[in-house]
């Protein structure tokens, strides 16, 4: 089965084709299907090798199928290949997973669009490049997906071209992941000439990460801060995140599949990838994972008041990202997998369910036109419920598990410390605000629906229900493969990753933990065993979440006026919130209107006035001349005459006075 | 018998060189294009002056020779010239060369 692992992409791509150059002649019924069915197998085949996979023992599963060669100069070659180990054959299935349910949620959702079939043929273009990305088994395989998914996404947040808004946001979020792929270019080049000089030029993951100890660590450093760049345009971290918002124009499906679940991880997917040369360089680390918590603290508080519901899940998954990025920043890369596998189920699915809300309402986004939803689209609701619950970190759901991992690794794990467990625990309990607050004012509350949508809100039809209701069911279930050890779990994907991702990190009395036992041994508590530990950081960080939940309760149903009077009060800060910290703006002035000063520039002074000058200078000055040259041709044939002759005397004068003097 | 007294060829080269000026001016300032023609008849002769003087001075056949062929060119050439000058006068009504003037910028 294993030597079939080039199907998983390929189906993709055979939808992609046949959509792309017959689905206009097709029926939509069967554009459609072909979309889902290349799906539905691509989905069934990972499942097998997975499950192949896992009937090997630990230390046999990885497998490399070469397809061809691709590019052979000198003595550089690159294959086009894939690579089976435990965390491509877990991001194939959960991409290849959640990307068919997707897909037939879109059936449903996009139904009376007339760009039906050019929607799907995207969206199976984007599946094969993000499947390519995954199962890439050297670095230029993998950017070909990276560089592949981010077009995609460019095509598919530009799907409604006609508006104005959706094509320039296509546009941002296409250059703003060029400079981070620039980043991305320069640490695989940094990387292959660093290896070249000790006479390894390959960028095979296995090679590489094998010979990566021959690297100094200022190199290491370098290669590994360069990927992030890369990984901070397309998983949207600071300071490249701006676009992630902007992206909402396209499509709901898309900004659940490509903008939430799939393509954003791309980034932690490919540090986890890296782990060998992340786990060199600590400085690379350590920016890596307060990048990672600056964001998820800042963005869930740009959640704050954001009225929009999509712009409320953009800002969120930002931030949970930000933890993804928290996690392999201290070195607990399968925590951070674990809650990028999460977060795929529960954030697509809270995607899903705000089409579903949009789909009821006639396209309103606005939340404060919505509200008191919940009996008239139940299914909506419970699903968009548990996803709530789920990514607010309550108990027993996927995120508690993924994110109480992250947090307790950024305490416990010896690359962490704890002020990045505070800020991440105060993040987590802004997330379950800003979610409760979305959650309350879409479904509960007095209804604030204009009149002429109101009366048709309807559920919306099966096709897009059944896999909210799948995705709903993932997100409760799909925490349960990381049950901690503390929690009599086995955590069994801790495990599965752990040939890849190297084994566990002992949880040890080190740093951060001396420090808070010294702070609070004056408390007469000592230094604490440190599954006690961490059973305290988990009370604490439900304990916070459920602050958060509180505190949208009383603001959005006990006493839904409090909100406007805060807003009142700070006026200043709530503008600042509201305006999302004028970064926009901020970049707007710092860098496109230097960026379009400099082309302007260079176009009025180098293009208009340099090349232009030189060539129509050239131009008048030849003109210049033989207009002075003219008008020797008098055309008198005596003047002609004259000047032979006087040509002639010269000559034989020449040759006289040589005569006489010489 | 009179001996007829020896003219030093210096004197012949002189001639001719005062021939050719004479052409030279004439072919330079007259107007009338048939006069610029017959100076520069003129300028041809004084040439084959100077040549046939050579040839006798130096003992060789070569400059009579030459003389002979600028005197078939001249025929060949006042055979082709008048004729052009009779087609001139007859579309421009004109012979004079300030007035033939259609190839100038």
């Amino acid at each position: 089965m294993f030597d079939y692992v080039w199907l998983i992409p390929v189906f993709p791509a055979i939808g992609f084709v046949i959509n792309g150059l017959f689905g206009r002649r097709y029926s939509k019924k069967i554009v459609g299907w072909v979309a889902c069915s290349a799906l539905g197998l691509s989905f069934l085949t990972s499942i097998l090798i997975f499950l192949e996979l896992i009937g090997r023992p630990p230390s046999e599963r990885l497998f490399e199928k070469v397809i061809f060669d691709w590019v052979i100069s000198g003595s550089f070659q690159t294959v086009i290949g894939y690579q089976i180990d435990p965390l491509s054959i877990l991001m194939a299935v959960v991409v290849s997973g959640v990307s068919f349910f997707i897909h037939i949620y879109s059936v449903g959702y996009m139904h009376d669009d007339p760009g039906y079939p050019r929607y799907f043929t995207y969206l199976n273009l984007f599946v094969f490049m993000m499947l390519t990305l995954v199962l890439a088994n050297n670095f230029l395989l993998m950017f070909v997906g990276w560089e592949g998914v981010g077009l995609c996404s460019y095509l598919l947040i530009g799907f409604w071209f006609e508006k104005d808004s959706a094509s320039n946001a296509g546009k941002k979020a296409f250059v703003v992941n060029r400079v981070g792929d620039f980043g991305f270019i320069l640490g695989m080049f940094l990387l292959f000439t660093s290896l070249g000089e000790h006479g390894i030029w390959t960028l095979d993951f296995t090679e590489v990460f094998a010979n990566a100890n021959k690297l100094d660590t200022a190199t290491v450093t370098a290669v590994t801060i360069l990927l992030f760049i890369g990984a901070t345009g397309k998983s949207a971290q600071i300071p490249l995140y701006v676009w992630l918002p902007d992206a909402m124009e396209g499509p709901t499906p898309v900004s659940s599949l490509i903008h939430a679940a799939t393509m954003v991880t791309a980034g932690v997917y490919m540090i986890a990838r890296c782990n060998v040369l992340y786990s060199m360089a600590p400085i690379a680390l350590a920016i890596v994972a307060i990048v990672g918590v600056a964001t998820a603290i800042y963005t869930a508080s740009i959640g704050f008041c954001q009225n929009d519901i999509k712009k409320v899940l953009a800002y969120s998954t930002i931030s949970q990202l930000g933890y993804m990025f928290l996690g392999v920043g201290v070195g607990a890369y399968s925590a951070g997998i674990f809650h990028l596998m999460t977060h795929a189920f529960f954030k697509g699915l809270l995607f899903l369910a705000a089409g579903s809300v949009m789909h009821a309402l006639s396209g309103e986004l606005d939340m404060r036109k919505m509200g008191a939803l919940r009996k008239k689209i139940p299914i909506t609701f419970w699903t968009f419920f548990i996803a709530t619950l789920a990514i607010a970190g309550v108990p027993g759901l996927s995120g508690f598990f993924s994110k109480d991992e992250i947090l307790w690794q950024a305490f416990s794990s010896s690359h962490g410390h704890f002020l990045l467990w505070l800020v991440a625990a105060v993040a987590a309990g802004m997330t379950a605000f800003y979610m409760f607050r979305a959650l309350f004012m879409t479904f509960f509350g007095e209804s604030r629906v204009d009149h002429q949508v109101a009366h048709h809100i309807h559920e919306s039809p099966r096709i897009m229900t059944v896999p909210l209701i799948i995705l709903a069911v993932l997100s409760i279930i799909g925490g349960w493969v990381g049950i901690p050890h503390v929690l009599g779990g086995a955590n069994h994907i801790h495990e599965f990753l752990a040939p890849v991702l190297g084994g566990a990190e002992p949880a040890k009395a080190h740093a951060g933990i001396t420090l808070i036992s010294q702070a609070w041994a004056s408390g007469g508590e000592a230094g604490g065993h440190s599954a006690a530990w961490e059973l305290l950081m988990m009370v604490a960080s439900v304990i916070i979440a459920l602050i958060g939940i509180g505190i949208a309760y009383l603001f959005y149903i006990k006493s839904p006026a409090l909100p406007k009077l805060l807003a009142e009060k700070w006026k200043g800060l709530y503008q600042l919130v509201l305006n999302k910290y004028y970064i926009d703006e901020l970049y707007e002035v710092l860098f496109i209107n230097s960026l379009k000063g400099l082309g302007v520039g260079l176009w009025r002074g180098f293009d208009d006035f340099f090349i232009d000058g030189t060539v129509n200078g050239l131009a008048y000055l030849i003109g210049w001349i033989s207009g002075g040259l003219r008008k020797i041709q008098t055309g008198l044939v005596q003047s002609y005459a004259f000047s032979m002759i006087i040509g002639g005397v010269i000559i034989l004068g020449y040759y006289i006075v040589r005569a006489i003097f010489y | 018998m009179w001996v007829v007294p020896s003219i030093p060829p210096a004197l012949f080269l002189m001639l001719s060189g005062i021939l050719f000026t004479i052409g030279v001016i004439g072919a330079l300032t007259r107007r009338n294009a048939i006069i610029v023609f017959m100076s520069i008849e003129l300028m041809l002769n004084a040439v084959n002056l100077s040549f046939v003087t050579l040839s006798r001075f130096l003992q060789s056949m070569d400059g009579i020779l030459f003389a002979f062929f600028v005197m078939a060119v001249a025929a060949a050439e006042a055979a082709v010239g008048l004729a052009i000058f009779v087609m001139i006068y007859r579309s421009r009504e004109t012979i004079n060369v300030d007035e033939i003037n259609l190839l100038k910028w």
